[in-house]
């Protein structure tokens, strides 16, 4: 039998030690794979523009999506509105290697999530906490990024978020046996997740950090804390010198405990984009979906 | 006995896990400074290196970047045994660092809807689980290269000298003897160091 979970999950440790980017135009999603870019994430406006022009945010025009397909090899995802299984379903018509049921989007349902394990192409969805990414699990996601905050360049939600989760990893790896039933009834999760995670000291998928990724710094402050990879938006595309930026932060996360080469990367990079504190925000994507 | 696991991105720590399950020493190459240390350390003659599953673009390029495609090109034409599994495998072809007399068509199944699992023959070892993700095949290859092993008739693994490739990712299944296989060739072929 065809086991689509496990090859879904597979793709995501291929993409392990690389640098997911936004891209908008098949210019841009050259330029990102010629930097070393290991996927990118196909969408009409970036965060730091959907965040400005409000409204209500939807997937991206197929054709457009489709464009940059033909423009790379490497994988290309891109984004559907959370529980919007037909979204999803039209992404999977088109052969995309993964989808984001992303809290960047305009939510299309408040109660239910994709049921993701009836699909054949991978899920990526986002996790502020350590029961939030074994719900998403539960449900099909392959693969776990923060949420961060989109689109603002401010860092710390995507660190607040690692933190607890990889706190979260280590409270239950220290738990008796006998107190799993009880802590996977308060993490609303079978206790066949909570099982994993306390025998392995990880999720059963790979994680990677998302949202306000702006440096070669901050991908490094993301892989330090326990990322294996690093999503970066807004960051590159809206900053001044977006080659540079991108081949800069690709290095980083490979040498991300080295602060010497670090420095290197760090220098010369023009202007980064301008961001928003969270404190300036008005709408906390990350609150969508939980 | 002393194996190089380039990790600039992908899949390296799997790779890692396994060498360290049948015995061998590993060292992560990141940058340049790592691979003149595991080049100029002495192993009595037995290391060896592999290149991992990822993206081959993302590789190259940090590869190229860090001054270690040269070196890393030197060493393998020198002898050094090499395992490449599916980036790894294209890593290694003509068109690429270009030690192998192997040509790979990349994402030769397609997009991630194509990936798949198999078992068929492997030469020398016998039936063996396959992944395949993302996967490419070998195109065309020269006398030197010996085919290991056929899916629908497309070459999927395949040895010249020193070198091993698979366009699956032993290093993802608990199937140890692929890279068993490599640590033989490491055993007995390495050149001095």
């Amino acid at each position: 039998m065809e086991d689509r979970q496990t090859l879904n999950r597979q793709l995501a440790q291929m993409l392990k030690g690389g640098v997911i980017m936004d891209v908008t135009t098949p210019e841009q999603a050259r330029i990102a794979e010629a930097a070393g870019a290991c996927a990118v994430m196909a969408l009409e406006r970036i965060p730091a523009d959907i965040r400005a022009a409000g409204g209500v945010s939807r997937m991206s025009d197929p054709k457009m999506i489709r464009g940059i397909q033909e423009a790379v090899t490497i994988p290309v995802m891109a984004k559907c509105r959370i529980g919007h299984f037909a979204e999803a379903q039209i992404l999977e018509a088109i052969e995309i290697d993964y989808i984001d049921e992303s809290e960047v989007l305009s939510p299309a349902d408040d109660i239910y999530h994709i049921d993701k394990r009836k699909f054949r192409v991978p899920f990526v969805c986002g996790a502020k906490d350590l029961g939030e990414a074994l719900r998403r699990i539960n449900e099909g996601a392959t693969m776990i990024r923060t949420k961060g905050e989109p689109g603002t360049g401010d860092i710390i939600q995507a660190v607040r978020h690692m933190r607890l989760m990889q706190s979260e990893i280590r409270r239950l790896v220290s738990l008796n046996d006998d107190e799993l039933y009880e802590a996977a009834k308060q993490l609303k999760v079978p206790y066949e997740l909570v099982r994993f995670v306390h025998d392995n000291q990880k999720l059963p998928v790979v994680n990677f950090a998302a949202g306000g990724v702006a440096t070669p710094a901050d991908a490094a402050l993301m892989m330090q804390l326990g990322a294996e990879g690093v999503f970066v938006g807004s960051g590159i595309f809206k900053s001044g010198n977006p080659e540079k930026r991108a081949q800069a932060i690709v290095k980083a996360v490979t040498n991300y405990d080295n602060p010497v080469v670090l420095a290197q990367l760090s220098e010369d990079l023009g202007e980064a984009m301008v961001g928003i504190n969270e404190s300036e925000i008005q709408l906390l994507m990350a609150e969508r979906g939980k | 006995m002393k194996i190089a696991i380039l990790a600039l991105q992908g899949a390296f720590a799997e790779h890692e896990q396994m060498f360290k399950q049948l015995g061998a020493e590993t060292t992560l190459i990141r940058n340049l400074a790592d691979w003149s240390s595991f080049m100029s350390s002495p192993f009595g003659g037995m290391r060896g290196a592999a290149i991992p599953g990822g993206e081959s673009t993302a590789m190259m390029r940090i590869m190229k970047d860090e001054c270690l495609f040269e070196p890393i090109r030197q060493a393998i034409l020198d002898g050094l045994p090499v395992l490449g599994t599916c980036a790894g495998l294209i890593m290694l072809d003509r068109y690429h660092l270009d030690v192998m007399d192997i040509l790979a068509k990349r994402n030769a199944y397609g997009r991630q809807l194509g990936s798949f699992n198999t078992e068929e023959e492997f030469k020398g070892i016998g039936k063996v689980p396959m992944t395949f993700i993302r996967a490419p095949y070998i195109e065309e290859a020269g006398p030197e290269v010996e085919i290991l092993a056929r899916v629908e008739g497309k070459a999927v693994a395949a040895r010249q000298e020193n070198m091993l490739v698979t366009a699956f990712h032993p290093e993802l299944t608990s199937d140890t003897r692929i890279h068993e296989l490599f640590l033989s060739m490491v055993a007995n072929g390495s050149p001095a160091g």
